[in-house]
């Protein structure tokens, strides 16, 4: 194996905004090595090889490739340097075959020969032994078919770099198998692979050596034959920091949420949610841990009303609540503040003012033809003042406010309607520490005043400290439910990587 | 009598050709350019002037194409170097266009065109088709400019499926990220595409003018565009289908006219409506098939940011 470094990546920053998804990172690939980058959700991992795919342009850093420098300014040249991606949304167009998704932006006779390519795309999938119909459209494909077509369109381009983003978070286990079989052929015929993923598991059984990101830097790179989950975790999600959030002990008191085996199935007809079950009680917080995607929005979205339900029971107060619609499980006293990615496309309306934004939930509850806004206002007004929300009037729109200022209105708002179950998802998703702190002290306080709260969170640390118990979803299952007050970290990580620990506290290590 | 009414439709039909076709390849790019009525009427009324003041036919078809890709130019800087509103910057150039083509054309009203210009689009047999039964008067008896309509969509037809550049802009206007990753560069592809649109449009303006009226009146496309982009959707953005779809509703144009002749008195505004009746049924039909060969580009209407998160 040569062991030169053949990419060099040098010290890249890139910010979008306020938000800095990479700071100063630094990362050396060589030929003939399938390289892992492992990270938490949002540690920057995507943005690193957007940036090397030419396809985000970096604000500092360089980027050597076998020793020379390179300068991406769109993907044509990093197409040029070898430099093939998979994307973890695939960028195929459905209407199209196999063939011409191929063979799109390449160079060659003007008219579509259709004898030669096809010949050349049979030499490739040979090769490597992968599957496909030249012929067959992208629309009448399973997953599976559709990355064998990405995989084959880079290895069309020479591309000897090759850069797949989340591979396996579509793939039934026996694609993941035929995938990683495929890259082991890459590595062998000599080409740089890099991984990107969160599933420790599939880390160790694919890649030579892993860097470990966490919020967009580079924690380290270690080898594979040298390292095991555990201290993977520990890279992954960090040591604890030096604060520490205060738990209400207090003893939970008749279950507030029920939910029996729940299941929920997305677009695909995949189980999102696979036959869950668990209680919450009211006064207590019940965090969920895992991966992205493992189930959590369609959780959150499920009981309150807003993603239909295949299977099973969710009562609230004893009360089935499965095929309400969401203002009458509003009116029951469930309130739902849900932080997405991009934190504004749930919840608020983005070019709204406070009081507009108070009205959206509260006008029902008035009388009358016109909408009167003095008591939003009022509240408002109440929240800017009690939060420290930064924000020139209660008249401002929304949008123009920082990010954590913009996350304090949508909880403060849930809060404000006294709800008897509060679901929360992600509510310090990009903020600083002083106001993440703001947000737990809210939590908190709410758990004084007896109301169920289901913490959706990604930071580990936080969820140990913060909650009551934890719940950790894998793939749409629950993997454990755990008491927060004996459980480690890397047991959680473990859960999260879907190693179930059957009967509860630390049974698996 | 039929063979003359499908010959009067075939001519009916060929600024709606030019249109459709134009609108076509615009879409094709993943742009929405309602700004076709505009175009056709800047086409109309600098193709008119131009012959009128020089004489020389092929000039006047010249300044109708520069006149309306310069319409189309402003819309593609607009949307694709500023990622404005598709739809709204559309509807801009249309009443823009009007304003144009009625502002240089209030001196153009009963001007009669030179001679020169007249005959070079008279109708001209083809040697050897034009003796074949019935398809030989209503296909290859026509004018110049009907024949360059088969032409560009005989040529549109080959560029679409069977050329690499082709290829690339279908997979811009489906999906100018998957394009973008491809190496193709989206907005060079999405400017040339929207420019020949343009070009087309000014075309069927051109034709309006200059050969099937042939002289200057007010607004004289009269919804022409309009019909181009429902057109658009009739043919399912397939350059052999607006070939068909145009010539069809150049029938519909003109079959209230000829059923005069038969003493079938049908109102002028029924008759009006009927290409938009047809085209709200077809509406109907595809979005009942949800055919995915038959659906607009993907990527329509959306503008295209790299580095959008």
């Amino acid at each position: 194996m040569n062991r030169r470094a053949f990419i060099q990546i040098r010290g890249i920053t890139k910010t979008f905004g306020a938000v800095t998804a990479n700071n100063n990172i630094s990362l050396n690939i060589c030929k003939g090595e399938i390289h892992a980058l492992l990270g938490e959700n949002g540690s920057g991992k995507s943005t690193l090889m957007n940036v090397l795919s030419g396809i985000y342009s970096p604000d500092s850093g360089s980027i050597f490739i076998d020793g020379k420098e390179v300068h991406f300014n769109s993907p044509k040249d990093s197409i040029k340097a070898g430099i093939g991606m998979i994307h973890q949304h695939f960028k195929l167009v459905e209407v199209l075959t196999a063939k011409e998704n191929i063979i799109a932006g390449q160079k060659g006779s003007f008219f579509i020969g259709s004898k030669d390519l096809s010949r050349k795309i049979k030499d490739i999938s040979e090769k490597f032994g992968l599957e496909i119909d030249p012929d067959k459209k992208v629309y009448n494909m399973s997953v599976g078919e559709k990355q064998t077509v990405e995989i084959i369109k880079v290895l069309y381009r020479g591309a000897d770099i090759l850069i797949l983003d989340e591979p396996t978070a579509v793939l039934t286990p026996q694609e993941t198998k035929r995938l990683f079989d495929i890259l082991r052929k890459m590595k062998d015929a000599g080409c740089a692979v890099i991984i990107i993923t969160h599933k420790l598991n599939e880390v160790m059984e694919i890649s030579d050596r892993i860097t470990v990101l966490r919020r967009g830097e580079t924690v380290g790179t270690v080898n594979k034959n040298e390292t095991n989950i555990r201290e993977l975790t520990e890279m992954m999600v960090g040591r604890p920091i030096d604060l520490s959030i205060k738990r209400i002990e207090k003893n939970p008191r008749s279950p507030a949420l029920q939910v029996k085996n729940l299941t929920v199935l997305n677009e695909d007809k995949r189980h999102a949610l696979d036959n869950i079950s668990f209680e919450l009680s009211a006064g207590e917080i019940l965090g969920v841990a895992g991966v992205a995607g493992s189930g959590q929005r369609e959780l959150c979205e499920a009981i309150a009303g807003l993603y239909p339900v295949a299977g099973g029971e969710i009562l609230f107060e004893g009360e089935n609540i499965v095929g309400k619609n969401p203002r009458e499980i509003i009116k029951m006293g469930i309130s739902m503040s849900f932080i997405p990615e991009d934190r504004l496309g749930m919840g608020l309306v983005a070019s709204m003012d406070m009081v507009d934004n108070f009205i959206l939930k509260e006008y029902q509850n008035q009388k009358g033809f016109l909408i009167d806004r003095r008591p939003a206002r009022k509240k408002a007004e109440q929240l800017v003042k009690k939060l420290d929300i930064k924000t020139p009037g209660v008249h401002y729109p929304v949008k123009l406010l920082s990010g954590g200022n913009i996350q304090k209105v949508l909880l403060g708002r849930e809060i404000e309607s006294n709800p008897h179950l509060l679901i929360t998802a992600y509510p310090v998703r990009g903020l600083d520490i002083g106001s993440s702190y703001t947000i737990y002290d809210l939590l908190n306080e709410q758990k004084l005043k007896n109301v169920a709260i289901l913490y959706i969170g990604e930071d580990l640390d936080v969820l140990l400290e913060l909650c009551d118990r934890i719940m950790v979803l894998c793939e749409g299952r629950i993997t454990g439910i755990v008491d927060a007050r004996d459980t480690t970290k890397e047991q959680l990580g473990l859960m999260m990587a879907g190693e179930a620990i059957s009967d509860g506290i630390g049974g698996g290590l | 009598m039929l063979v003359s009414f499908l010959t009067a439709a075939i001519q009916a039909g060929t600024p709606l050709l030019f249109a459709t076709l134009g609108e076509t390849i615009t879409e094709k790019s993943g742009n929405l350019n309602l700004g076709v009525e505009g175009m056709m009427l800047m086409g109309a009324v600098f193709g008119f002037q131009i012959g009128l003041s020089t004489s020389n036919p092929v000039l006047a078809l010249v300044g109708a194409v520069v006149a309306a890709s310069l319409g189309a130019l402003i819309f593609a800087f607009l949307t694709v170097t500023l990622r404005a509103n598709q739809t709204v910057t559309g509807l801009v150039l249309s009443i823009f266009g009007s304003g144009v083509a009625g502002f240089i054309g209030q001196k153009l009203a009963g001007k009669v065109l030179p001679n020169v210009v007249k005959n070079f689009f008279k109708p001209v047999k083809v040697p050897l088709l034009a003796d074949v039964p019935y398809v030989g008067q209503i296909l290859f008896n026509q004018d110049l400019l009907v024949y360059l309509g088969y032409i560009v969509i005989i040529l549109s037809g080959i560029y679409l499926y069977h050329t690499r550049k082709g290829l690339n802009l279908r997979v811009t206007g489906e999906n100018p990220a998957a394009a973008d990753a491809a190496g193709i560069n989206v907005s060079l592809y999405k400017y040339l595409h929207i420019l020949i649109g343009g070009a087309l449009c000014g075309l069927g303006g051109a034709y309006l003018s200059l050969v099937y009226v042939p002289a200057w009146q007010e607004n004289i496309t009269a919804g022409r565009g309009w019909i181009a982009v429902a057109l658009v959707i009739f043919a399912t953005w397939n350059p052999y289908k607006v070939l068909l779809g145009s010539y069809f509703f150049g029938g519909l144009d003109i079959i209230g006219f000829r059923l005069q002749k038969f003493n079938i008195r049908l109102s002028q505004y029924i008759l009006d409506m009927l290409p938009y009746v047809v085209t709200i049924l077809v509406l109907i039909a595809i979005s009942l098939r949800r055919s995915k060969d038959n659906a607009p580009p993907k990527g329509l209407g959306e503008p295209y940011f790299r580095e959008e998160r």
